[in-house]
């Protein structure tokens, strides 16, 4: 108790350290909601919920990592695992996603939860059960006196995170496979009645939403670590940010990520490093409940 | 009952008895095999019988393993200490304290995790499907973060308990002969509260809550209980696994929600989905699919397992009994027309 005080105090003493922690956070947190968007991308269109997100971050990780072992530039990684996620994706999508399209939503945790088993035991027998990371080599930046470190590299993942997310709006908003996915994530039926192959769409949404995390996995390993069974933290993660956000809310979800992100570095830095899962755990206990009782206000309940 | 049930049963109840002197090599998987039963007994009691689908009952097994303990080493020693010292041999416990801590311990934890089913049952009743699917995960992920930073109960480091006095193999047919008898108990109480009113209620609740609500089942009040009733079975098998394992560690043991945590789903989902025996044939087919791969695909034993979750949520959701339902519904006294009208093929 005494140290959480102390630590508590030691952000009132010195609000540096408060920029520090919400700098850090706001850099993982933008990898968060990439992971996110994905989620909600696929949850809003088909009505899957993956739990097998969090593997495919860690699986595209891995292409980036493998490159990077074999003598390829770093910053290739990151299009290399889109492309290499893609097929991954689409390869799922066609032997376990398409047949629990229309299932109930506890099918596919169920099944995605199975997908998340076996990918993550793969890339253990694949890569060892070592925790892993690139090293890009760039030196790190330092303010306020040494207070705050940012290393350039991370700054790069951020850019390319953004980079990133503003494709996929462009993309989403403008093109004319972006708008099939729209429409069919507002009426399947009424999109499959006017001559749109949604077939087609659910597969280049889930393909999509893998690329998006096989690149995100790339960014991570870049600026962090990764394991083969890292992956149901990012899962878990993932969740909190569309439950909190909503699906179809991209800005929420922007938002509630770069949040997660430095709620979990104070969670951290307040309880102690060995508390950072359990944050992370109860931001999405408490955002359930605090749906809950909105919507037991209205008398409804979370379906 | 009638002659071909009775005969059945006693069957079933002469094989418990004689199994574990008939296969004495095989004591420990027996023990484990009865564990994967009451676990996907009482998993479909809310998951199959009632339509929530938790992920998160794992809690009750690691809860119930660390209350057991904590209530046979607070009996005789000092809690904090205990666990300081990590198992460090200079703790004796008598016969009468080991199985009075014990048999204490086991009751202790069912009773506690019904308490807290109805605690986490209450705020998260509310949520529906996948929500509560994925809320009750995040209950049992925090409760074994949470654990293993509470240095009180030994943290990361987890609990050894004090041996099985006697010999060796008596120990492990003692603690098969508690799997059967919770698991026995949990059977019956299954099978007995499926045919009141309070099984139809908890039907009713699963195929629709809100004209259930409306016909004047207080649902909340019946979902509560079922869910105590399930916690409390889990919760004494988890108990009994912490004197059988001896040392148990919070993440890989106690919470292990990808393992234990996902496989009692997986067993109701292969045997069938609110029928009485799916679970049973489930947990049966599922451990002896377990133990083979682990014996003979050492390595990619788990992507056989994930593999297995994955085809049998996809393609076999009705599971073995319902399969059998579909085929020979006379053995189940449905009774089908097969004659079919008409002009209406």
């Amino acid at each position: 108790m005494d140290q959480i005080l102390g630590n508590i105090g030691l952000l009132i003493d010195y609000p540096v350290v408060n920029l520090k922690i919400v700098l850090d956070g706001v850099m993982i947190g933008a990898l968060f909601a990439l992971a996110a968007y994905g989620l909600a991308l696929v949850w809003g269109v088909m009505n899957v919920k993956n739990l097998a997100q969090g593997d495919f971050v860690i699986a595209g990780g891995y292409v980036s990592w493998w490159l990077v072992e074999h003598g390829f530039p770093a910053l290739l990684g990151v299009p290399v695992a889109f492309i290499v996620m893609w097929g991954i994706g689409w390869v799922i999508y066609k032997l376990v996603i398409s047949r629990v399209i229309e299932r109930d939503l506890f099918t596919s945790l169920l099944a995605t939860f199975g997908l998340a088993i076996m990918m993550a035991q793969i890339m253990n027998l694949m890569f060892g059960s070592d925790t892993q990371s690139v090293d890009l080599g760039y030196p790190t930046l330092h303010f306020f006196d040494g207070f705050i470190d940012v290393p350039i590299a991370k700054l790069i993942g951020v850019l390319m995170a953004s980079a990133l997310a503003a494709g996929v709006i462009v993309f989403m908003k403008s093109s004319r496979m972006g708008q099939a996915i729209r429409a069919t994530a507002q009426d399947a039926r009424a999109a499959r009645v006017l001559g749109i192959d949604t077939e087609k769409v659910y597969a280049f949404t889930f393909s999509l939403n893998s690329a998006i995390c096989g690149a995100a996995g790339a960014i991570i390993v870049m600026v962090w670590i990764i394991q083969p069974f890292y992956g149901i933290s990012y899962s878990i993660r993932a969740f909190v940010i569309v439950t909190a956000a909503g699906l179809g809310n991209l800005p929420g979800v922007i938002a509630a990520g770069l949040g997660i992100g430095a709620l979990e570095q104070y969670g951290a830095h307040i309880f102690g490093i060995g508390y950072q899962q359990a944050v992370a755990v109860m931001l999405l206990l408490l955002v359930l409940l605090y749906r809950l009782i909105q919507q037991r206000r209205n008398r409804q309940v979370l379906k | 009952m009638n002659r071909n049930k009775t005969i059945l049963y006693s069957l079933i109840l002469a094989f418990t008895i004689v199994a574990p002197f008939a296969f004495p090599n095989f004591g420990t998987q027996l023990a484990t095999l009865w564990l994967m039963i009451i676990v996907a007994i009482t998993w479909d009691m809310t998951g199959g019988q009632m339509g929530y689908n938790s992920l998160g009952n794992i809690f009750f097994y690691g809860t119930g393993m660390y209350v057991a303990a904590l209530i046979t080493i607070g009996l005789t020693y000092d809690v904090g200490d205990y666990t300081s010292a990590a198992g460090g041999g200079i703790y004796e416990f008598t016969d009468l304290e080991y199985f009075g801590g014990m048999a204490l311990g086991i009751l202790g934890a069912g009773l506690f995790c019904s308490a807290c089913a109805i605690v986490i049952g209450w705020l998260t009743f509310g949520l529906r499907g996948p929500y509560f699917a994925i809320g009750t995960l995040g209950v049992a992920i925090a409760a074994g973060e949470l654990v293993s930073n509470w240095e009180w109960v030994g943290g990361g480091q987890g609990i050894a308990l004090p041996v099985y006095p006697g010999d060796f193999d008596t120990g492990k047919t003692y603690f098969y002969f508690l799997f059967a008898a919770v698991g026995i108990g949990a059977f019956l109480f299954a099978r007995w509260l499926y045919g009141t009113r309070f099984g139809s209620a908890i039907n009713a609740i699963r195929d629709d809550e809100e004209k259930a609500d409306a016909m004047g089942i207080h649902t909340l009040r019946y979902k509560l209980y079922t869910w105590a009733m399930a916690a409390f079975f889990v919760g004494m098998a988890g108990g009994i696994s912490a004197f059988q394992l001896i040392h148990f560690e919070p993440l890989e043991t106690a919470y292990q929600t990808i393992n234990l945590g996902i496989f009692m789903v997986v067993c109701v989902l292969l045997g069938g989905k609110g029928t009485l025996w799916g679970p049973v044939v489930g947990a049966i087919l599922f451990h002896l699919f377990k133990e083979v791969t682990w014996n003979y695909l050492l390595g990619w034993q788990w992507v056989a397992l994930g593999a297995l979750i994955v085809v049998t949520v996809v393609y076999f959701q009705d599971g073995v009994m319902g399969w059998l339902v579909h085929k020979k519904p006379e053995w189940f006294g449905i009774r089908v027309e097969k004659k079919v009208a008409s002009g209406s093929k």
